[in-house]
């Protein structure tokens, strides 16, 4: 690999960058997916290329191609170069990245079996199995299993003299139950709702996950739901469950923490952020129970890895500490903006597209609750599991999600299911309400495979951890 | 770009390694060139080069694919393979009839531009100059990105099928902000780099932003809404995703379901798809590469009919593909990504001056579905959100999220403007949808953004 990482690496300084880098990746996914008893679809894809990432005149050029070869790597760094010397027309300061120790090193996410090396037939009559006992029940019209894996070998190498190479493996799988009745369609998923849960980890995970043994509750619940009353609209106290609290930390905490959208970057397409760099350390996101942390290392995350894709080591950074925002998700561009060092955080999803600030694991720290100690503790509210839908504005404030189930909570207890729960409300005002988060028996980690963000689009895989935690007087039930 | 020729001839020479009982092979390549400017400079600037190749064999009723983007010989022959490994391992699909057979030539479509498919970096980095000189004199701030490209799609397949069409597109997005939230937004895309003009397009942009100038907050509530183009394209997007597509019917999963000859929208709402129209961006076969009809979806409001792709159509006797088929092997079914709403005889300037109170809405963001079975969707307002009141645009207003089933608006709506745009549907890069601006009475809004 050096060989080729050279060639480009010394034509770029040769044609005048003051830095560049190159990433060559590898990337391969498998995904099954079985739909009421018929294979619906087995694919398997491999893309490999290569992208050169160029600051020419203190300005960005970024060019690549998927023919791995000594011409085409000539080509397509001269093409970077070219295209910097463009940017540079419109340019309002040079690029100025923070200090990085050059690293030579290997990392892979650490698992036991390979699912790559699992049989399709092993594959495929697990998913066969779950998704059969899910059709026991006669409503459930359509019922999924779907399991996908990838693997991404990637090697990097700068200007500055890192050299990394990294075999990064994600996986997962889940399971769906649609029920139809009189107009009516109501869906349950597990272990979480688009293509259930994953991790960086291997087929163990997948097995771990007890696809069989959760089905008959799953497709039972999506008939109940047929006939359970609708969510009513009022304001009252919500218990959400850890996969909603996951996607909520991504949509609301996440996103806003980007620096690259804090500055303006984004604001044509994926929008801005409401957390501006002068509130850094001083802002009261949530209540003083909530801690959020952001980080690289955490075994089975999916933004858990070696090294980022500026070369930047796997780390630890505090994004709410008791309730205050104290951190962001940085790049080696924009931490030196705040004078600070990079905390990790470029992501590029394949070797065509340039690296831009992603989540990694951005995590809700766990609590000392119990969760039936929760639910006891609360006279009247909802209890809140799986997401169903979710959006929220350009600046990350305003945010509105559904979710597939609901429980009423009456006088401590869980009662009566309810369907088509909705939840709405600002930010702050929301994790300001949080008064009792479950502890870390409670607490996992979930993957969300797709992120969207940039232009050309990218899908980043996220990782998320959360227990179930309680919020006081919240909006539920928008759709009268 | 890899000419036509060589393309297929890669192709066919790749159906003849399979020793499968039918096999398909589907061709992708792009050269996409992409310039992103914000707070009035260029911050990234990218460009890709790649081609991939997608084969589906076919063992009895075993299905199996893959894909690559390794084109040497050896890469090539162990993709076969491996399609071929994968439908042994495979159960049979009793749904599945057979790959489609070549009936019927498609309709030839201008859809490549030689100007814009050699579009150069400093020819992308004049026009991001161009854009951020008119929002700084009006000491505003653009964003945005201005991409160029070609794509080139072919299917062959081993019953005949031989199809190949070059796009070009180039496309700019503008946001100009000022500092006290306000925003302005233009779009515009086009097969011809030309036929764009980033000038005007940015005074747009421009113009809205100022106007909107020191938004106010407004009470969530049912509002006359306008809407311009932009929102109206994202309802009918929304509308193939959920329901105009046959497996979504199948599944019992579309708002089409059960209502098939039955009044779903206002007698004024007429929808339908063409992707052999020049006034959208043409496509004219589909990723099977079956010729695409045009089919009316609603009429008068009457639900008509949905899209097939082959195996959808193989499901229902005496149905045949429309021609709406996505890349194989995927599990969503055929989409429409042609699609147009027939216009009316109204204008943006009728639909203001007879609202004695509403909500001018530019476009909606990050817009989702809540449920599908109503076409109930939620998002937020963006880019230029107005008080209109005795017949006026009042003053900005800050961002609303809004709760609507389509149908319900559809079934609402007061005006339509005689002008129609093209505007981005489900796919980015190719297709798209034609649309008038509509006047919507009884619009949901629900919630709204707290000042930041």
């Amino acid at each position: 690999m050096r060989d080729l990482t050279s060639i480009a690496l010394n034509l770029a300084k040769l044609k005048g960058a003051s830095y560049a880098d190159i990433r060559i990746v590898n990337q391969k996914q498998e995904s099954l997916e079985v739909k009421n008893g018929s294979p619906e679809q087995i694919k398997y894809s491999e893309s490999l290329g290569f992208g050169v990432r160029v600051i020419v005149d203190g300005a960005w050029g970024f060019a690549s191609s998927s023919r791995l070869e000594k011409k085409e790597i000539e080509r397509v760094t001269q093409l970077a170069v070219r295209i910097a010397r463009a940017s540079a027309t419109a340019k309002i300061a040079d690029v100025v990245l923070s200090p990085l120790e050059p690293v030579q090193a290997n990392y892979k996410t650490p698992l036991v079996q390979d699912p790559f090396e699992v049989s399709i037939t092993q594959k495929l009559d697990l998913l066969l199995k779950a998704e059969a006992l899910l059709r026991k029940e006669q409503q459930v019209k359509v019922a999924r299993g779907s399991m996908t894996a990838w693997k991404e070998e990637k090697t990097f190498a700068s200007t500055e003299g890192s050299f990394i190479q990294q075999q990064i493996l994600h996986c997962g799988a889940g399971i769906m139950a649609t029920a139809v009745q009189d107009g009516d369609v109501q869906v349950r998923s597990y272990p979480n709702s688009f293509r259930g849960n994953f991790a960086s980890n291997g087929y163990e995970f997948i097995e771990s996950l007890q696809l069989t043994e959760n089905a008959e509750r799953v497709a039972s619940e999506a008939v109940q739901l047929l006939s359970a009353d609708r969510c009513l609209s009022e304001v009252t106290t919500v218990i959400i469950d850890g996969s909603q609290l996951a996607l909520q930390v991504h949509e609301s905490c996440g996103h806003p923490i980007e620096l690259d959208r804090v500055f303006g970057t984004e604001a044509s397409y994926a929008g801005t952020s409401f957390l501006t760099t002068d509130k850094l350390g001083n802002f009261k996101y949530g209540s003083p129970i909530v801690n959020i942390v952001a980080d690289a290392i955490t075994e089975g995350g999916l933004g858990t890895f070696g090294f980022d894709d500026e070369g930047v080591l796997a780390q630890r950074v505090q994004i709410v500490k008791d309730g205050i925002f104290v951190g962001y998700l940085t790049s080696r561009e924009t931490a030196a903006k705040l004078g600070i060092t990079s905390g990790g955080a470029m992501r590029a999803d394949g070797w065509n597209r340039i690296p831009l600030i992603r989540m990694i694991n951005v995590s809700l720290e766990p609590g000392d609750w119990g969760l039936e100690d929760m639910i006891a503790d609360t006279d009247e509210g909802l209890y809140l599991e799986t997401n169903k839908s979710w959006s929220i504005d350009e600046k990350r404030l305003n945010f509105q999600f559904g979710t597939e189930i609901a429980w009423e909570i009456k006088g401590g207890k869980r009662g009566r299911m309810l369907k088509n729960p909705t939840y709405t409300s600002i930010t702050p005002q929301f994790w300001g309400s949080c008064d009792a988060i479950a502890n870390r028996n409670y607490w996992k980690m979930w993957g969300t495979p797709n992120c969207g963000k940039g232009e050309p689009m990218q899908v980043m895989h996220t990782g998320h951890g959360a227990s179930p935690a309680r919020f006081r007087d919240i909006q539920v039930g928008v759709m009268k | 770009m890899i000419d036509t020729g060589k393309t297929l001839s890669l192709l066919k020479k790749t159906l003849d390694l399979s020793a499968a009982d039918q096999t398909e092979v589907l061709f992708w390549a792009n050269d996409l060139h992409l310039t992103r400017f914000a707070n009035n400079y260029i911050h990234q600037n990218v460009s890709e080069k790649n081609a991939s190749l997608s084969i589906r064999v076919i063992l009895g009723k075993k299905i199996g694919s893959a894909s690559t983007n390794l084109l040497d010989p050896t890469s090539i022959q162990n993709t076969v393979a491996k399609a071929i490994q994968i439908a042994r391992n495979q159960r049979d699909n009793p749904h599945f009839k057979s790959l489609p057979s070549a009936e019927g030539k498609y309709a030839s479509a201008n859809t490549f531009d030689a100007e814009t498919a050699s579009f150069t970096p400093d020819q992308r980095a004049k026009i991001a100059r161009k854009v951020i000189e008119v929002a700084k004199k009006g000491h505003l701030i653009a964003s945005g990105a201005l991409s160029t490209g070609v794509v080139q799609v072919a299917v062959v397949n081993s019953l005949g099928i031989q199809a190949c069409q070059s796009f070009t597109r180039g496309a700019l997005r503008i946001v100009s902000q000022a500092s006290d939230e306000a925003s302005g937004y233009a779009e515009s895309f086009s097969a011809k780099m030309r036929q764009i003009d980033p000038e005007e397009m940015a005074h747009q942009a421009a113009e809205k932003c100022v106007k909107g100038a020191h938004p106010v907050d407004i009470a969530p509530g049912q509002y006359t809404v306008v809407l311009e183009p932009y929102a109206v394209g994202d309802m009918l997007e929304f509308l193939a995703y959920l329901g105009f597509g046959a497996l979504a019917m199948q599944e019992g999963r579309s708002f089409m379901c059960g209502k098939l000859g039955q009044k779903i929208t206002g007698e004024n709402i007429t929808i339908w798809d063409d992707g052999t129209s020049p006034q959208s961006m043409p496509l004219p076969f589909d990723f099977e590469g079956i010729p695409k009809q045009p089919i009316t979806l609603l009429e008068n409001g009457i639900a008509q009919a949905v899209v097939y792709d082959s195996y959808t159509a193989g499901r229902e006797e005496g149905t045949v593909s429309t021609g709406h088929a996505l890349p194989a092997p995927n599990t969503f079914g055929p989409v429409p990504l042609n699609l147009f709403m027939k216009n009316g005889n109204s204008g943006l300037g009728e639909m203001i001056e007879s609202t004695e109170r509403g909500i001018y809405v530019t476009r909606f963001h990050y817009t989702n579905p809540l449920e599908p079975i109503k076409a109930v969707i939620t998002g937020m307002t963006r880019d230029g959100t107005f008080l209109i009141e005795n017949g006026q645009i009042k003053n900005g207003v800050r961002n609303l999220r809004f709760t609507q089933s389509i149908l319900e608006a559809l079934s609402n709506v007061s005006l339509i403007s005689q002008d129609t745009k093209l505007v981005p549907g489900l796919d980015d890069e190719l297709g798209g949808t034609v649309v008038p601006a509509l006047k919507i009475e009884r619009f949901n809004f629900t919630g709204a953004t707290a000042a930041a």
